[in-house]
């Protein structure tokens, strides 16, 4: 006994197995994004997605933390059609419609890095797995987001990286999955050495004092690279662990080393402990080798500024992003933030608010949120409007390319939040480099 | 030279704090017999007696700032200002010296209320259950101090007037171009003052004559009807205020923050096992020791000959302390040996 119809021949059977498999591929083929593709994650017909928010609410980078907490409840609410809508009003090219991330609410979770690798990625992993979030963001740290990056990357969940500030993110370290909007130590000492040179010459005598952790050792390499260009001599550079407090006994040895500049690459209560201490000691009243002794913060933001007082007036640093930018995105963030929280956010708060919107955007863009299409959506993206001027998400290591701001802490200011003034404005391509110089792999879409 | 002497008062300073909790904690053990792991918790709770002098001293009025125009912002102006003009202006700058008024009886009490509340019921138990059962009190009350200050540092500065550094050299005739912070200085004569006052106090007085006849010979005390217990009470209040007062003047040098104490107490207790459990004077040497020995370890020049040796010195001397010399450098012979 046969199945078959006695009519049945081979051509018939191939013709009918064309039409099913046109027939089946036909949703892909005319409905954008109804991928077929299961991933983890999927929220499916669920009315809402969870992101998960991962920052430091304890330890050296808490400040940051807490900051970046508030710009990501903040985005959340302007996602989801609530507020004045903050940037979502100047992002351009943006594809986003205020309610919610492809028609879902966006709702979130939280979880508390302790600025520790190890406890950055149980924190995620728990989000990943229990909370079911569709993407994870947060810093402060770079050391955590290396760790958590490649977690990202592991499990197939996109990472938009807070303030991280290591070559490594975006260099040797990283990852398909992972995304930073934030600058880097190559970029910082690419602005700084310009503005040294003009104010400080290039005779000079430096030391290092160096968080002892990934982000502290290229930003030393990246600074000395940018000091060295221009002349100066490092006369010493020690390394720090990260959260040392008391840090006299590191200072102490500066005195009589006869460097004449104190370059501080420490971030977030380090900072604020390590330059309290040097203007302590006398160093800002030294005169060395016939020069006014210069204290250098390579990072810093105004929450370090706010925290070190009276001792950041005059000393330069870079930083992402200021508050007191004139650009219509920088002052629609600053407006609705103020108006939220009562007062300006920080550079830390500003990038975590920005990836939020960018990674919504991808997803609206791709039409859906099946990772390696968002991921293709946000490389190579050009935009503008977010308080940096035109920028590009590179999409050969993620990293996106921007202007930066040259700072000074501002030895007249104006109002309460008025401490870091903007020196120079660098332009995007004079903090451009060849992706290859860092090296690394990112990594393969699908996982 | 210049650098010997910076880094030998940089020694001093930490050793001063290391001494002074160290001090408490050899009080505590050498009349109780309790290892007390919560004491660096009342460091802890000392310096927040300061941020809590400068909260009650900037309690301020909310007024529109009109110099923002991008959004509705207050600056807060503290009612001292308001009403005491100059005069309320320098009470907020010597907000940290003042606290010593809130830090004194509000430590003696956590003291007393700690050990007859929790700690007097463990004077029994073994080592192991004291050491648990300070810990877990001492995580309690990292987390309500956290609770109610937040996680972040609190800066909380010195007077200006002693905010600078002092011509150390000039001082001490090395010429100019040595330099110490002034406050660095007060903290090292004030943890000074402090060791002495307990030494005067356990020597000239008969309630510390008394302590230290209970510590050598309890039973006897209490068999010539004196109530040592109620003493000893007391000695656990006092060794609380000098935890406080430590933690208190230590804020300027560093903002606090509710772990802070955790990060003392390891190394106090190893203050503690090198000079020799139970011996105050062990207590104080071995304090200003090791905290000299750290920060000479720091030099780049000792560095160079052994990498990282300014992490691990102070544990380092420890064990060999431990191995040559079980009971500390000046503990009582049969202490810890055996």
């Amino acid at each position: 006994m046969t199945i078959f119809d006695r009519n049945v021949n081979r051509r018939r059977l191939l013709q009918g197995g064309v039409a099913v498999t046109a027939g089946l591929a036909a949703p892909n083929f005319f409905v954008k994004g109804a991928w077929a593709e299961e991933f983890r994650n999927n929220p499916g017909n669920a009315k809402s997605i969870k992101l998960g928010f991962n920052v430091p609410q304890t330890g050296a980078y808490a400040d940051e933390g807490a900051d970046e907490l508030r710009a990501y409840k903040l985005a959340v609410k302007h996602l989801n059609g609530e507020g004045d809508g903050g940037m979502m009003n100047t992002l351009k090219p943006s594809s986003l419609k205020g309610n919610g991330v492809l028609g879902k609410k966006v709702e979130y979770v939280t979880g508390d890095t302790q600025t520790k690798s190890d406890a950055a990625r149980a924190s995620a992993k728990r989000m990943i797995e229990k909370d079911g979030v569709i993407m994870f963001s947060g810093g402060s740290s770079s050391g955590v987001a290396v760790a958590v990056q490649s977690l990202a990357q592991e499990m197939g969940v996109i990472f938009m990286a807070g303030l991280t500030h290591s070559n490594d993110t975006t260099g040797k370290d990283k990852k398909r999955y992972g995304f930073r909007h934030f600058f880097n130590a190559y970029m910082s000492g690419a602005a700084l050495g310009p503005v040294l040179k003009e104010e400080m010459g290039t005779d000079r005598r430096a030391y290092h004092l160096t968080a002892d952790y990934t982000w502290g050792w290229t930003q030393e390499e990246s600074i000395k690279n940018t000091t060295e260009g221009l002349g100066w001599q490092t006369v010493n550079a020690v390394r720090t662990p990260l959260g040392a407090g008391d840090f006299s006994q590191y200072i102490t040895p500066v005195l009589n080393s006869g460097a004449d500049v104190l370059i501080l690459n420490h971030y977030g209560k380090d900072m604020v402990n390590s330059l309290t201490q040097a203007v302590q000691f006398g160093l800002r009243d030294k005169m060395v080798n016939g020069k006014k002794f210069e204290i250098i913060v390579p990072l810093y933001s105004r929450l370090m500024a706010q925290g070190a007082g009276e001792n950041v007036k005059g000393i330069l640093g870079t930083t992402n992003w200021h508050w007191s930018l004139k650009d219509e995105g920088s002052q629609a963030f600053v407006k609705s933030f103020g108006q939220e929280y009562g007062f300006p956010p920080s550079q830390a708060a500003h990038t975590c608010y920005v990836q939020a919107l960018l990674y919504a955007n991808a997803c609206e863009q791709a039409g859906t949120f099946y990772p390696p299409e968002v991921i293709k959506a946000l490389e190579g993206f050009e935009f503008d409007g977010m308080g940096n001027g035109p920028t590009l998400y590179r999409a050969e290591d993620h990293q996106c390319f921007k202007k930066v701001l040259v700072v000074r802490g501002n030895e007249n200011p104006t109002n309460q939040f008025d401490l870091l003034e903007v020196v120079k404005e660098v332009p995007r391509e004079a903090v451009t480099y060849d992706w290859k110089i860092f090296g690394g792999e990112l990594g393969p879409y699908k996982v | 030279m210049d650098a010997l002497v910076l880094q030998a008062l940089n020694g001093l300073d930490k050793g001063g704090a290391y001494a002074l909790i160290a001090l408490g904690l050899t009080l505590i053990f050498g009349t109780l017999g309790v290892v007390n792991f919560a004491h660096g918790a009342l460091f802890m709770l000392g310096a927040f007696c300061a941020v809590t002098m400068q909260k009650i001293l900037t309690l301020s009025k909310q007024i529109e700032d009109t110099s923002v125009t991008f959004f509705k912002a207050f600056k807060e102006v503290p009612y001292l200002e308001i009403w005491l003009g100059d005069t309320g202006r320098m009470l907020i700058d010597y907000s940290v010296p003042i606290a010593i008024l809130l830090t004194i009886p509000f430590m003696l009490l956590v003291g007393l209320v700690m050990e007859r509340g929790l700690v007097q019921f463990f004077y029994k138990r073994s080592h192991a259950e004291q050491i648990l059962v300070t810990f877990g009190l001492a995580i309690v009350i990292q987390e309500i101090i956290k609770s109610v200050f937040g996680a972040n540092p609190i800066p909380t500065p010195a007077p200006d007037v002693v905010s600078g550094s002092a011509d150390v050299g000039a001082w001490i005739g090395f010429g100019d171009g040595l330099y110490y912070p002034y406050w660095r200085l007060i903290y090292l004569g004030f943890s000074l003052t402090i060791i002495g006052a307990v030494f005067a106090f356990l020597r000239f007085t008969t309630f510390g004559m008394v302590v230290r006849a209970g510590m050598q010979d309890r039973e006897t005390v209490g068999l010539l009807g004196i109530d040592v217990q109620r003493r000893f009470t007391i000695v656990f209040g006092i060794a609380a205020v000098v935890a406080g007062l430590a933690g208190m003047m230590y804020t300027p040098i560093l903002p606090p923050d509710y772990h802070m104490g955790m990060d003392f107490l390891v190394l106090s207790f190893v203050v503690v096992v090198v000079g020799g459990m139970g011996s105050l004077e062990g207590a104080v040497l071995a304090g200003f020791l090791l905290g000299i020995l750290q920060s000479f370890a720091s030099m780049n020049e000792v560095k160079a000959i052994i990498p990282g040796i300014d992490q691990i010195i102070v544990y380092l001397v420890a064990v060999v302390v431990l191995q040559v010399r079980p009971r500390g450098l000046l503990g009582r012979r049969g202490v810890m040996e055996g």
